[in-house]
C-alpha cells in the first residue's frame, strides 16, 4: 500500500502477532459461544410432535408467508403497527375468540386476508405455541 | 487504466455505486413517509399498499443505502489507498449489475406480496444467496486491490476487512433458520434472528465507521490516530461488540441467564468506541481544513452528536430491569433511527460529499448552501422524530402498566403519532436536498468525464492519423 505513514507508529512483528492472537482469540470465543448458545444456551422444553406439530409448522409458515412480522412482534422481533402477539393467547384481554376476529375480517389498520377456516386454526395453534414458551414475559423482571 | 494519478477508471463505477446508493435512500424515505402516514391515517392505502408491504420496502432499501454508500466509497479510495488499479473492475460492474437486478426483484416481490416473512430480512429466501452472491466480486476486489500488508496497515483497513468477512458469516447464519433443528424451536429460532441481525448490523457499522475514519485521516491530513494503540484498541472493543453486542435485544427471549450477563456487560461499551475517536479527531483539524471541508466536517460532528444521544439511550436500554418495559416500544426503534439516520447516515454523506468535492469542486462549491439547509433540517427534524418515537415508547410502557388496552393505547399515542409523522417527511425534505445535490453534481461530473473521455478517442484518431501520414 502506498498511503504509508511517515510516523513513529512503525509495527514490529510483534505487535502484528499480538494483533493476529488477539483477532484469533475473539473469533474462537464467537465460535464457541455460538456452538453453545444454539446448542445448551437455547434448549427448550416443549417438544412438539404429530398432528400438533404439523399444525404449528403451517400456522408458522402462515404467518411468515403473510409477513405478520411487518406489524406485530413475537419475542420483540417485528413492527409496532400491531400489538404484540407473544402472550396474546393467554391474554385475559385478547385470547383465542378476539384473535379469531380479527383473522377473519382484520381491524381499521389490518387489512383482510381472507384466511380460510383451517388456516385461522393453524395461527391460532402457533400463537398458542409460543405463548406456552412465553416465560419470561409471565414474571415480572 | 490508470489515466493520471488522481484519476482511476474505476472511480465511473463507484459514481454508479453513489447514484445507487441515493436512489435507494430516496426510495427508501419515500415508502418510510407512507409508512408513518399510515400511523395517523390507518385507512391510507390499507388494501393498496399495506404496512405488511411499506415496512419491508422501508427497511430493505434504507439498509441497501448505507451498504451501497459504503460499497461506493471503498470502489473510490481503494485504488487511492492501493495506488494501483482496481484488481477487477468488470468485477465491480458485475457486482452492480448483481446488485441491482436482485434490488429489483426484492421490491417486485414485496409489492407482490411474496414473503420470506423473516425480520429485516422479509423477501424469499432464494434472493438471500443472490445477495451474498453479489458480494463475491467486491469481497475480491478489496483484499486482491489492496492486498492488505496488516503489520502497517491503519484501522480503518482492519475495519473494513472485519466488515466484508462477517457480512458473510452472518448473513449465512441467518438462514440458519431453513433447518428444522432452528425452525422447529421457537426460542432458537428468535435467538438466531437476534443474533445474526445483530452482528450483520455491526458489520454494516464497520464497512460505515471504517469508511467515517478513513475520511477523517484524509481530512485532517494525520495519519498517526488511526495506526495509534488507541484506535486499535477500540477497534478490538468494536469487534467485541459486533460479536457479542446482539444479546442486550434477548433478555426477554427465555434461554439461558448467562446469555443475558454476557450480553448487558458487553453493551456497555456500545458506541463508545466511535465518539472517543471521533473526538480525538477533532482534535487534530485546524481551521483552514475544517473551512475547505465545512460540509464533511458539519456531517462528521452531528454524527458525533448523534453518538452521544444513542450512546445514552443505549446504556438506559440495556439495563435488564428497564429493558424489560422498553422492549416492544417504539424506545427500540428510537436507537434504530438515531443509529441509522443521525449516525450512518451523516457519516456515508461525509464520504459522499468528500467524494464530489474532490471530483468536482465548482458545481459541489455553489451548491454548499443547499446541502447545509439540507443537513440542519434534517437534524433538526430528526431530533424531533427521536423525541416522538421516545415519547411514545413511554406513554405505552406507562399504559401497559395500567393494563390498558392497545387500541386505547394506539388512540393516546395519536400525538406522538403525528409528531412522529410529520417530522418524518421534514426529514424526507432535509435528506431530499443532500440527495438532489449529490445526483446533479455527479451527473453534471458524468457528463464532464464523457467529454474528457471523447477528446481522448478524438486525440487519439488525430495522432494516428498524423502517425500513418508519417
Amino acid at each position: 500500500m502506498s498511503e504509508q505513514p511517515k510516523n513513529t507508529f512503525a509495527p514490529s512483528n510483534q505487535v502484528l502477532m499480538i494483533k493476529i492472537a488477539v483477532f484469533l482469540t475473539l473469533f474462537t470465543s464467537y465460535a464457541v459461544y455460538s456452538t453453545v448458545i444454539y446448542s445448551k444456551g437455547t434448549e427448550s422444553e416443549i417438544q412438539l410432535t404429530g398432528p400438533q406439530a404439523e399444525k404449528v409448522a403451517q400456522g408458522k409458515y402462515l404467518y411468515e408467508q403473510y409477513n405478520c412480522v411487518a406489524c406485530h412482534q413475537l419475542y420483540g422481533l417485528g413492527g409496532y403497527l400491531g400489538p404484540e402477539l407473544t402472550t396474546a393467547y393467554s391474554d385475559p384481554q385478547r385470547g383465542e375468540i378476539f384473535m379469531k376476529a380479527f383473522l377473519q375480517a382484520g381491524g381499521p389498520r389490518m387489512p383482510n386476508f381472507h384466511f380460510k377456516a383451517d388456516e385461522i386454526d393453524a395461527i391460532i395453534s402457533y400463537l398458542k405455541y409460543v405463548d406456552s414458551t412465553a416465560v419470561t414475559y409471565k414474571s415480572t423482571p | 487504466m490508470l489515466t493520471n494519478s488522481n484519476k482511476f477508471a474505476s472511480d465511473k463505477t463507484a459514481k454508479a455505486f453513489l447514484l445507487l446508493s441515493v436512489s435507494y435512500l430516496f426510495l427508501g424515505l419515500l415508502l418510510g413517509v407512507i409508512g408513518g402516514l399510515q400511523y395517523i391515517l390507518p385507512p391510507f392505502l390499507k388494501e393498496q399498499l399495506a404496512f405488511q408491504k411499506t415496512r419491508p420496502l422501508h427497511v430493505y432499501l434504507v439498509i441497501s443505502w448505507i451498504f451501497t454508500a459504503a460499497q461506493a466509497g471503498l470502489y473510490y479510495y481503494l485504488p487511492r489507498i492501493a495506488n494501483r488499479p482496481l484488481y477487477w473492475r468488470q468485477g465491480a460492474w458485475i457486482h452492480f449489475y448483481l446488485h441491482t437486478a436482485v434490488s429489483v426483484f426484492i421490491v417486485s416481490c414485496f409489492f407482490l406480496g411474496y414473503f420470506g416473512g423473516r425480520e429485516y430480512l422479509e423477501f424469499p429466501p432464494l434472493l438471500g444467496a443472490v445477495i451474498m452472491l453479489s458480494w463475491v466480486p467486491f469481497a475480491i476486489n478489496f483484499f486482491f486491490t489492496l492486498k492488505p500488508d496488516y503489520k502497517n496497515a491503519p484501522v480503518y483497513i482492519w475495519s473494513w476487512s472485519t466488515g466484508i468477512l462477517f457480512f458473510f458469516i452472518t448473513l449465512s447464519e441467518s438462514y440458519l433458520w431453513l433447518l428444522d433443528y432452528f425452525h422447529t424451536n421457537i426460542i432458537r429460532d428468535v435467538t438466531v434472528q437476534w443474533k445474526a441481525l445483530g452482528s450483520m448490523v455491526g458489520s454494516w457499522n464497520m464497512l460505515v465507521y471504517g469508511t467515517g475514519m478513513y475520511v477523517m485521516e484524509k481530512m485532517s491530513g494525520d495519519n498517526k490516530a488511526n495506526r495509534s494503540p488507541l484506535a486499535f484498541f477500540f477497534y478490538f472493543l468494536g469487534l467485541t461488540n459486533l460479536m457479542f453486542n446482539w444479546g442486550h435485544h434477548t433478555y426477554i427471549v427465555p434461554a439461558a441467564p448467562w446469555v443475558k450477563t454476557v450480553a448487558y456487560v458487553i453493551s456497555m461499551t456500545e458506541l463508545l468506541i466511535l465518539g472517543f475517536i471521533i473526538m480525538q479527531w477533532r482534535k487534530t483539524m485546524t481551521q483552514a481544513r475544517k473551512n475547505y471541508h465545512n460540509i464533511s466536517y458539519r456531517l462528521l460532528s452531528y454524527a458525533d452528536i448523534w453518538i452521544f444521544l444513542n450512546l445514552t439511550l443505549a446504556i438506559a436500554i440495556s439495563v435488564p430491569s428497564w429493558n424489560y418495559y422498553t422492549h416492544g416500544t417504539h424506545i427500540t426503534v428510537a436507537h434504530a433511527m438515531g443509529t441509522t439516520i443521525g449516525i450512518n447516515t451523516m457519516l456515508l454523506f461525509a464520504s459522499v460529499f468528500y467524494i464530489i468535492q474532490k471530483e468536482n469542486n465548482p458545481v459541489f462549491e455553489k451548491s454548499k448552501p443547499q446541502i447545509s439547509w439540507g443537513i440542519l433540517i434534517t437534524n433538526i427534524s430528526l431530533l424531533l422524530f427521536w423525541g416522538s418515537l421516545l415519547g411514545s415508547g413511554l406513554l405505552k410502557i406507562s399504559a401497559k402498566l395500567n393494563n390498558e388496552v392497545f387500541a386505547s393505547i394506539m388512540q393516546k399515542s395519536q400525538p406522538w403519532f403525528k409528531l412522529f409523522a410529520y417530522s418524518g417527511i421534514a426529514i424526507f425534505l432535509g435528506l431530499f436536498l443532500l440527495i438532489y445535490t449529490a445526483y446533479k453534481t455527479l451527473a453534471a461530473n458524468s457528463k464532464k468525464n464523457h467529454l474528457i473521455e471523447e477528446e481522448l478517442v478524438t486525440i487519439q484518431s488525430a495522432n494516428k492519423v498524423a502517425e500513418e501520414r508519417t
